[in-house]
């Protein structure tokens, strides 16, 4: 959206005339006061005491942290914990490309074919988010299960080997995350999508692009913001994501979250917790700032 | 995130592309109605579980079908906890919801409004939204945890609305934003060529024009609120939401009336959304 068209009003005269008080210079700080302030002292300032947290110190035996402004628990964690980065980093990826492939095409038909109906369809990729995260993961854990009416058929019919299970794999973690956060990535990529302009593509079949051609060279780059932006909001919360795996996964492959929230919640060991957090955190920076880096900061929100 | 980003013109252009439509007719509407299906699935076996007989003598559910009953909706308050974590639930996101569509809805006001000459700050309100939408739930809640430890504030129904208004305000501002996108600032104007004040303009004006995007904001909001798990557990301190109280109940076992309060929540959820459809067409 051009900002300008926005802002700018047509009657020049009409505009100074109400933007000359003191009270409209200030106008959009005091609107904009009360949300700042709350995510200044509840999100930044947080992560900020986090950052401090990873530089202490704390005794396993006692519990108590002394500030050490050090460094030294950042490496430490990462090495104890590493597994479970890895592990965390392998099933958000998988997750984050089947939900890249699945919903590109539902995307792109709401987008250029949805018509009338657009806002109904965009509720029913919406619909998963009006039933509980943890009850949506435990009813796949119910379809899943080795009782679970699905493979009690695909067992009797003898489609699948007796011993066959999918609870407790690295499969139904990965599964599990990719329908939970799909529609994160289906969202901005309907945004996307539904921002390219027809008569792009209309030119690119009157200049003898066939669809393969049409799509490789007109649509895919013009959504590619899009499909940047589905990325980091997939795979950023899948990567800290660990009730998937606590469900569906059973005791192996733990996740980094897991250990998190261990540390913080049944050690008690806050230095720990925060140093992971903090890498966790790092990821996600890295991410955010390399998005803007290649699509510049103006494009970021526009995909929210 | 925003539930309406589809601006009305380009409906009018609605026209065949291309040359070769096939795929458009038959492939990819049968492609979204199975993805479709995908999401409705688990939620419709949920609804479906909850009303499956339970048998033995836990009042736990199965994984196996044992038969249809109505039961757990008669006995829907039979399990205390259950019950309580529910209230709590509803209070609190009821009260995030008022919270965060207020402080939201202003500062959507203020970015749209406001270019970056006259609003200094503004870019970096925005990264700070979207770092908020992005970040990982896990640190956001871990962070708060360690903030509420070093003041020493004692967790529990006020942490968790801190908690929630925080991670809603981002959803409920880009929401209001993508709908005021299209306000047009004459009827303002207008209004102040009428003699009205600012606000008794923004009253009698502005507020009724960008109702639809704030309902749909307010609705995020809930749906947020009422959702979250990872956040709420690390704030939460003893007095669980129902989330929360869900999680705890896994490792023991689940009593049916998870299922029945879970197709509640589901239920007025999409009788909200589906009204805001209704209402916003109504509107345009």
């Amino acid at each position: 959206m051009d900002e300008s068209v926005l802002t700018d009003h047509p009657r020049g005269v009409a505009k100074e005339r109400h933007s000359s008080g003191w009270g409209k210079k200030f106008a959009p700080y005091l609107l904009s006061l009360p949300a700042g302030v709350w995510l200044v002292l509840l999100f930044i300032v947080p992560l900020f005491i986090l950052l401090v947290q990873s530089l202490e110190t704390c005794s396993p035996a006692t519990g108590a942290c002394v500030m050490t402004w050090s460094w030294g628990e950042l490496p430490h964690q990462v090495n104890l914990y590493h597994q479970q980065f890895v592990t965390s980093l392998i099933f958000a990826a998988f997750a984050t490309i089947i939900d890249l492939v699945i919903s590109f095409p539902i995307a792109y038909w709401i987008a250029f074919y949805g018509g009338r109906r657009k806002n109904f369809f965009l509720i029913m990729l919406l619909v998963p988010f009006f039933v509980s995260f943890i009850i949506r993961t435990i009813v796949w854990e119910f379809i899943l299960s080795n009782n679970g009416f699905i493979l009690t058929f695909l067992r009797t019919q003898h489609l699948v080997p007796s011993g066959f299970h999918v609870l407790g794999t690295s499969y139904a973690v990965i599964a599990g995350l990719a329908y939970n956060y799909l529609p994160f990535t289906a969202l901005p990529l309907y945004v996307a999508i539904e921002r390219i302009d027809r008569r792009v593509l209309d030119a690119a079949y009157d200049l003898y692009a066939n669809r393969r051609e049409a799509f490789l060279r007109v649509i895919l780059p013009l959504s590619m913001p899009g499909i940047f932006a589905a990325f980091l909001l997939t795979f950023i919360p899948a990567f800290g994501d660990y009730v998937n795996q606590e469900i569906l996964g059973g005791t192996a492959n733990t996740m980094v979250g897991t250990v998190i929230q261990n540390s913080f919640l049944v050690n008690f060991d806050y230095a720990g917790g925060a140093s992971l957090s903090v890498v966790l955190l790092a990821v996600a920076l890295l991410g955010i700032w390399l998005y803007a880096r290649l699509l510049g900061t103006s494009t970021i929100n526009e995909y929210l | 995130m925003s539930l309406d980003t589809a601006p009305d013109v380009k409906a009018s252009r609605e026209r065949p592309l291309g040359r070769k439509r096939k795929v458009g007719r038959f492939a990819l509407p049968t492609y979204s109605w199975l993805v479709i299906a995908y999401l409705v699935f688990p939620i419709a076996v949920m609804i479906a579980y909850s009303f499956n007989r339970v048998i033995g003598g836990l009042q736990l559910v199965s994984f196996s079908w044992n038969g249809f009953t109505t039961l757990w909706y008669q006995q829907w308050s039979n399990v205390p906890g259950l019950t309580a974590a529910f209230w709590l639930s509803i209070r609190l996101a009821l009260v995030s919801t008022v919270v965060a569509t207020v402080l939201g809805t202003l500062l959507a006001i203020a970015l749209v409004r406001y270019r970056s000459q006259k609003f200094r700050g503004k870019i970096a309100v925005e990264q700070v939204l979207f770092l908020n939408i992005a970040a990982p739930e896990i640190v956001m809640g871990a962070s708060l945890l360690g903030l509420f430890v070093t003041l020493n504030i004692g967790r529990g129904f006020v942490t968790l609305v801190l908690a929630h208004v925080m991670f809603s305000i981002a959803y409920v501002t880009v929401t209001v934003r993508a709908r005021l996108a299209g306000f047009d600032r004459s009827l303002e104007e207008a209004a102040y060529d009428l003699g009205a004040n600012p606000l008794t303009t923004f009253r009698l004006v502005t507020l009724p024009l960008i109702m639809p995007g704030v309902l749909a904001g307010a609705l995020m909001a809930f749906a947020l609120s009422i959702d979250d798990f990872v956040t709420s557990n690390f704030v939460s301190g003893s007095s669980d939401p129902f989330p929360v109280w869900v999680y705890g109940a896994t490792r023991v076992g689940i009593p049916p009336q998870v299922f029945v309060f879970g197709t509640f929540i589901f239920m007025v959820g999409i009788g909200f959304a589906f009204l805001s459809i209704v209402l916003a067409r109504k509107k345009s």
